[in-house]
């Protein structure tokens, strides 16, 4: 198999706070790995680290068995071919729709503007936003700029897609159609790393379930594993939480 | 105290074509001011508003440093002092190295005295920008420059249209400082008038009216224009999401 990303040793603290103490963990080709864990956890942190938009202390990130600190890779490029859809969606204000989705393959992977469009429509259509494509994107709902923004990712092509929290600023009623769209694109064989408080959506699509606790991996496994039959005390007391209301 | 209204529009009529030109300077001066001073702005906001990245090499680190440095201590020096005493000192301290005329050093010295203004309009207009945005840009591999003129930049401006504008109404006035190093504007225009004339009332009253006229066509003009940038693009919403 494949691996994608490879994370070794990192270490990530902000002030005197650890939030990130040593993990070690990869992200293979085609494969779904949730991230649990409870606020402060150091999920989110995470993620961040690994397409640099925070910058690791300690450790190394490889991408196909290249350092990505080491200065051999270019940061841009590296960026394009990690896509990332944030908690508060942050799709350009200035930008409609399909421009959302056309900017970064224009400027960064060069594409003609034709092409792009081209592109573009297709994954707004199968994140069934088509019909908006001209819309201003500040007007859309949240549930909708989500899926918008997971357009925009999936307009670049990118190796693994990094979902950070995509469903914690949207109303109830919306999660459902974001899920429902992450759900299809796991089908399809896209590789994925999800921070999630959805449980139940966890349980579902992931192939490799991750619980962090105070800033380490404190257990991993299949779903069944983690859901089922959880080894550490911490990871019951968590699931606990969700599942034993 | 009192105003001869009907020697007023006499010498109004006597002497419109004094008085155009001084309006063709004036307007001249404070677009070119305000558009010069915002494009310097927007490179030296920008150079104020961009944090460290972590990223950057030991050289952009400091070139980064010094950048600061030299943009703070211009916005510091420009804002700081009258432009009136800036038009002296620099028209009068370069004029034997760049033989320049009033003329040239008044466009300069309002452009980047205006720039001093812009700088911390825009720094202030980029930072009300959720980090979101350029982290978004960033996920997608563009770079800073890209981020900054295809994302920030548009959306910093917006934000800031009514401040940036109201420099342009700053500068309609404040040009008459200009007058100290023989810009022929409006202020510059009028004192002669009054002078051949020995009407001063009279004379100072038109320029006032003059002034008024000009920056309310401004402000229409801005105004227009502000509803424009705001005006998003309508929703086009078809078949399935009734």
């Amino acid at each position: 198999m494949e691996t994608i990303i490879q994370v070794q040793h990192l270490k990530k603290h902000f002030g005197s706070l650890q939030v990130l103490n040593d993990i070690d963990f990869e992200i293979n080709k085609g494969e779904v790995v949730t991230i649990i864990g409870s606020s402060g956890s150091g999920k989110s942190t995470l993620l961040r680290c690994i397409n640099l938009l925070e910058i690791p202390d300690g450790g190394k990130i490889l991408y196909k068995d290249t350092d990505i600190l080491s200065g051999k890779l270019s940061l841009t490029e590296y960026r394009s071919k990690v896509g990332m859809v944030f908690q508060s969606f942050n799709l350009f204000a200035n930008k409609s729709v399909i421009e959302n989705c056309m900017i970064g393959q224009v400027k960064v992977l060069k594409r003609s503007k034709e092409e792009a469009r081209k592109i573009a429509m297709r994954h707004l259509e199968s994140v069934g936003m088509e019909s908006f494509a001209d819309a201003s994107s500040v007007r859309l709902s949240g549930g909708q700029k989500q899926r918008v923004a997971i357009a925009r990712a999936l307009c670049m092509d990118p190796e693994v897609l990094l979902f950070d929290e995509p469903t914690s600023a949207l109303d109830p009623e919306m999660v459902g159609d974001v899920l429902e769209v992450m759900q299809k694109l796991a089908k399809e064989g896209l590789t994925m790393a999800i921070v999630t408080h959805e449980m139940q959506f966890a349980k579902d699509v992931s192939d490799r379930v991750i619980f962090m606790d105070q800033g380490v991996i404190a257990e991993q496994g299949t779903p069944q594993q983690i859901f089922e039959d959880p080894q550490q005390e911490r990871t019951k007391q968590f699931l606990s939480r969700y599942f034993d209301r | 105290m009192s105003i001869d209204f009907g020697r007023a529009f006499e010498i109004f009529t006597e002497n419109w074509s004094l008085f155009s030109f001084g309006i063709q300077n004036t307007l001249l001066f404070a677009l070119v001011g305000t558009v010069v001073g915002l494009l310097l702005g927007l490179v030296t906001g920008a150079l104020r508003a961009i944090p460290e990245d972590p990223m950057d090499s030991a050289f952009v680190k400091v070139l980064k440093k010094i950048a600061r440095f030299v943009v703070g201590f211009y916005v510091w020096f420009f804002r700081g002092t009258p432009m009136m005493v800036q038009a002296l000192f620099f028209f009068y301290l370069l004029r034997p190295v760049l033989g320049w005329t009033g003329f040239s050093a008044g466009l300069i010295i309002i452009s980047v005295n205006t720039g001093a203004y812009m700088a911390e309009i825009i720094r202030g207009g980029i930072q009300s920008i959720d980090v979101g945005q350029s982290e978004a840009a960033k996920s997608l591999g563009m770079t800073t420059m890209q981020t900054m003129l295809s994302i920030i930049f548009p959306q910093a401006i917006k934000n800031t249209f009514p401040t940036i504008g109201n420099q342009l109404i700053v500068n309609i006035k404040d040009s008459c400082m200009l007058n100290a190093i023989q810009v022929t504007e409006l202020y510059f225009q009028s004192s002669s008038v009054a002078g051949s004339n020995m009407r001063y009332a009279e004379v100072y009253f038109l320029e006032m009216v003059m002034y008024l006229v000009l920056t309310t066509v401004a402000t229409l003009i801005l105004n227009a224009m502000e509803r424009k940038i705001n005006q998003t693009k309508t929703v086009t919403i078809k078949d399935h999401c009734a």
